[in-house]
């Protein structure tokens, strides 16, 4: 990839967040918040790309690892606490104990 | 063109496509769970699509295998307990340290490609290319370490554990955190032309600068600077994007961080600041205390559970104003049994929410959502305003700031120009307080003066348990 169509790809993809997060009631933000926040932990594929191509280099595959950790660490967690938060607004009135 | 290479292109692609349909979705209730999944599928086709890819061209070397499981297992282990047994009330905390640590991922990739070196294949020596990797693995270095300093600082202020040093409210801390700026930018040009070396100095000062510009920020205003640093982890994400050569991380990065600047942007509105003065303002309660620390209470109605009762059971639309202070009390079960005793007795129950309830937008929502309040009960703050001049009692529990008619009336006073409820307009106002003092912000609240206003002193789920026994005395709720 050159570094002008990486450029591209960065600028289409802020216009793209920038336009996916229009309207977005209050009560969402908190989830919406922390379920943006897993996917930031993408990062967890950089880590990955580390320990594949460290080629025996046992610091780097230490420091690969120790990042993926952090990243699944913010992507797992990220999406499960979303999960927990959102399954309570589904939860329907009529469901009485 | 190979098949692996193919298949990575194809695959990536879906997971962009799928990210940003995820993000959409999470922006309406209906879909917000099914998009939440969703997203978390995309991630999941990325990582299977990256490491296909690897099988197919270069192969995975055992030894990667292991510390890809290592890591991989640990990372998700912790994720995983944290995120089941965390309480709701904690969430911001939460939401803070998931992402410090997003940051810091990418900020040990650019130091392990730093350090050394990956083969990228072709060796042909491009000063043009060299200068771009120098620069990328700067700027996720220097925006992931503010990210990680910064998100535990709020986390730690928001647990409690750290409080603001007196030096950071005054003119000091800007000196101090322009040295760490001006330091981390002569690291960061260093770094560019080669000096490896200042790449520690990098780490170590911009972690310093993450630090500096997150402690002086009140408790108040952290939601915002956690948004914002939301926002960061996706621009070290892009950052390391370049760094690998992945424009997958580039796009999500790049949704993340653009999301996150436009959340933080409705936050900051909602609360009435500047991302400026949130960022160097210091915090608001002490800008305040020298404003208007010295407004004394004169005209306080104080009055027991019982009568609080009996009002409530003449009334025939009843609106509930949320504040944190009804979650840090955990009294959001006790009040919907209030609510449900009242609802059986025919009177109308609302909830008010203003757009900051809670300690971040939408928190409280998620707050009352656990206790089983139905969602079509929370009413947004333009929605329910025009209606407390038809209401016969409001319940304020906790909440201070955001019922403030200063906010309205008094131009001198800091709150001035913030949306807040118009509580007063409604026939009797309630607060259930635990004492006099003031709030977030730090200011007086001019309700507590009207003569519309009693206040009920005591915590808030002992009231409401008092407050469900006077009801059943009254016959409230009992068919």
């Amino acid at each position: 990839m050159s570094f002008i169509s990486l450029l591209w790809v960065l600028l289409l993809g802020s216009l793209l967040g920038l336009e996916l997060i229009g309207k977005v009631p209050p009560t969402l933000h908190t989830p919406l918040m922390s379920g943006a926040n897993a996917i930031s932990g993408i990062t967890m594929l950089a880590a990955l790309t580390l320990i594949v191509k460290a080629e025996g280099n046992v610091p780097l595959l230490i420091i690969g690892s120790v990042s993926l950790g952090f990243a699944l660490f913010n992507v797992v967690g990220g999406f499960f606490v979303t999960d927990r938060m959102l399954a309570m607004f589904s939860r329907k009135p009529s469901n009485k104990k | 063109m190979n098949l692996p290479v193919i298949i990575k292109f194809v695959v990536d692609l879906l997971a962009v496509l799928l990210l940003a349909l995820g993000i959409k979705g999470l922006s309406k209730v209906k879909s917000a769970r099914d998009a939440n999944r969703l997203a978390a599928f995309a991630m999941s086709l990325s990582v299977v699509g990256l490491l296909s890819y690897y099988l197919g061209t270069s192969g995975i070397a055992i030894q990667s295998w292991i510390w890809i499981i290592i890591g991989s297992i640990i990372g998700s282990l912790f994720g995983a307990i944290l995120a089941k047994k965390v309480p709701m009330t904690s969430m911001p905390e939460t939401v803070a340290l998931f992402n410090g640590c997003g940051g810091m991922s990418s900020l040990l990739v650019a130091l392990g490609v730093a350090i050394f070196p990956i083969s990228s294949g072709q060796e042909n020596f491009d000063f043009f290319k060299s200068l771009i990797n120098e620069v990328s693995i700067s700027v996720s270095i220097f925006v992931g370490a503010i990210t990680f300093t910064g998100s535990i600082v709020a986390m730690a202020k928001l647990q409690g554990w750290l409080s603001t040093p007196g030096w950071t409210q005054s003119k000091v801390r800007h000196f101090v955190n322009i040295v760490f700026a001006v330091a981390s930018f002569i690291a960061f040009f260093d770094l560019i032309n080669g000096n490896t070396s200042s790449i520690w100095l990098l780490v170590i000062v911009s972690s310093l600068l993450g630090i500096g510009v997150t402690l002086p920020i009140g408790g108040a205003d952290m939601p915002v600077v956690i948004s914002l640093l939301n926002s960061y982890s996706g621009i070290a994400a892009a950052a390391a994007g370049f760094v690998v050569d992945s424009q997958l991380l580039i796009v999500a990065g790049a949704m993340v961080g653009a999301a996150g600047l436009i959340l933080t942007q409705v936050m900051c509105k909602g609360m009435n600041r500047s991302l400026v003065s949130v960022l160097f303002g210091g915090s608001l309660s002490a800008q305040s205390t020298a404003l208007s620390g010295s407004g004394e209470y004169t005209n306080i109605t104080s009055c027991s559970v019982e009568e609080c009762a009996l009002t409530l059971e003449a009334a025939n639309k009843v609106i509930i104003v949320p504040g944190y202070g009804l979650a840090v009390a955990q009294a959001q079960h006790t009040l919907r049994e209030v609510t449900k005793k009242l609802e059986q007795n025919g009177i109308e129950v609302v909830y008010a929410i203003h757009p900051v309830a809670g300690r971040m937008p939408g928190h409280m929502n998620v707050l009352l959502a656990e206790a089983d309040v139905p969602y079509e009960q929370l009413k947004e703050m333009d929605v329910v305003n025009p209606d407390f001049p038809a209401t016969d009692v409001v319940l304020v529990l906790g909440a201070n700031d955001v019922v403030n008619p200063q906010a309205k009336n008094d131009s001198s006073s800091p709150l001035y120009g913030m949306p807040v409820l118009d509580v007063q307009e409604a026939r009797t106002v309630f607060v259930i307080k635990r004492g006099m003092s003031a709030g977030y912000s730090g200011i007086k609240n001019d309700l507590f003066d009207l003569p519309n206003t009693s206040m009920v002193f005591g915590d808030a789920k002992k009231v409401l348990n008092d407050l469900i026994g006077e009801l059943k005395d009254l016959g409230v709720g009992e068919k």
